[in-house]
């Protein structure tokens, strides 16, 4: 199962509510403005670091770059653009959007 | 139909598990209306189908809804239709019910209350996911 | 492989549609096929051809067309959400066409996966 998240963290509860259902061995793909959850320093930074022990983590690059955040991702977060976004997609059997 | 389908052949006869997720609350966004659309339709094309209601999901069943005084539809009714389509896998999540205050006698039809884990292996065995 | 897409925000306001786009176009570039997108909820705001943005952004409508136009997409605006928001034949861009939600199911069903853009 691939989840995908495109809310802040800060913002809204989507990203909590995919790491709380998310099932282990799940890749979970942040896009768009949920990208910021996986910088250093930030409230979310815990929990992405606490769920990279059961979940694959993925950040969409190009969001990252058009938010000034590219330098600023934790480390065993993996980036992709919109290519490896697909291949996500095609690798998992389900997606599930947490809107 | 359009040329496209062409490419869409060969889905005859298939079942498929299709969950429709609601976590919006109704009113404040038209998610929750138009997303009941999305599964009476559903039900015309004999699919397994399974709603749940997680986060503020949970209020669109709320028992006891008036909406007059804001001059909106109030399709919370229709909820309790759903079985006349044969849509009878209604799901909620315990913690998101608990965090919002809420028991099953609250709500306006009956479910089947699932712990987080419970949901999770839920959502993980379904073949579409649909989300609003 | 066969991927089907729903937008569930208009253009613009969200960068829904933007993402959409721009996976369906990768994923067209990488061998795969999207049969069909579904526009639901406000995304059915990406089909009209009255849609007249600045000339320096990016025309959200007219990439859509584009791309219906070069790879046989099947741009379908959902007829229900549509009539609520005043999209009507007369003003739909090249590309789209108006049906029913069951296209939505539809695509599901057919398919190999549902990728679903929205708010």
């Amino acid at each position: 199962m691939l989840h995908i998240v495109n809310k802040s963290a800060t913002e809204r509860n989507s990203l909590e509510s995919c790491l709380r259902l998310a099932t282990k061995g799940s890749a979970v793909l942040l896009i768009e403005d949920a990208v910021y959850a996986v910088t250093k320093g930030g409230t979310a930074a815990a929990n992405i670091q606490a769920a990279m022990a059961d979940l694959q983590i993925y950040a969409l690059g190009p969001d990252l770059d058009a938010r000034g955040m590219s330098a600023r991702v934790l480390d065993g977060v993996k980036v992709v653009d919109y290519g490896g976004f697909v291949d996500l997609v095609a690798e998992n059997n389900v997606c599930q959007s947490w809107l | 139909m359009s040329d496209m389908m062409d490419d869409m052949e060969g889905g005859e006869g298939v079942v498929k598990k299709f969950m429709f997720v609601n976590r919006k609350a109704p009113h404040g966004t038209i998610y929750a209306l138009e997303g009941l659309e999305v599964v009476l339709v559903s039900a015309a094309f004999d699919q397994d189908v399974s709603m749940v209601f997680v986060d503020d999901g949970v209020y669109e069943l709320i028992k006891g809804m008036n909406t007059k005084g804001i001059e909106v539809k109030d399709f919370s009714k229709t909820y309790r239709a759903l079985d006349g389509y044969d849509i009878e896998k209604l799901y909620v999540e315990q913690s998101s019910m608990d965090a919002r205050g809420l028991t099953e006698a609250d709500l306006i039809v009956d479910v089947t209350v699932l712990d987080s884990a419970e949901m999770a292996s839920l959502m993980a065995e379904q073949d579409v996911v649909i989300s609003y | 492989m066969k991927i089907g897409i729903m937008v569930s925000e208009g253009p613009y306001n969200h960068q829904a549609s933007d993402t959409a786009y721009l996976f369906a176009r990768t994923a067209i570039e990488k061998g795969h096929k999207v049969p069909r997108v579904f526009f639901y909820h406000d995304g059915v705001n990406n089909s009209t051809r009255l849609t007249e943005p600045p000339t320096d952004d990016r025309n959200v409508v007219n990439r859509w067309s584009k791309l219906a136009e070069d790879h046989g997409v099947d741009l379908v605006v959902c007829i229900a959400a549509g009539m609520r928001r005043g999209i009507k034949d007369e003003i739909l861009a090249p590309g789209f066409r108006i049906s029913g939600l069951g296209q939505l199911v539809e695509a599901g069903i057919q398919c190999d996966r549902l990728v679903t853009f929205g708010d």
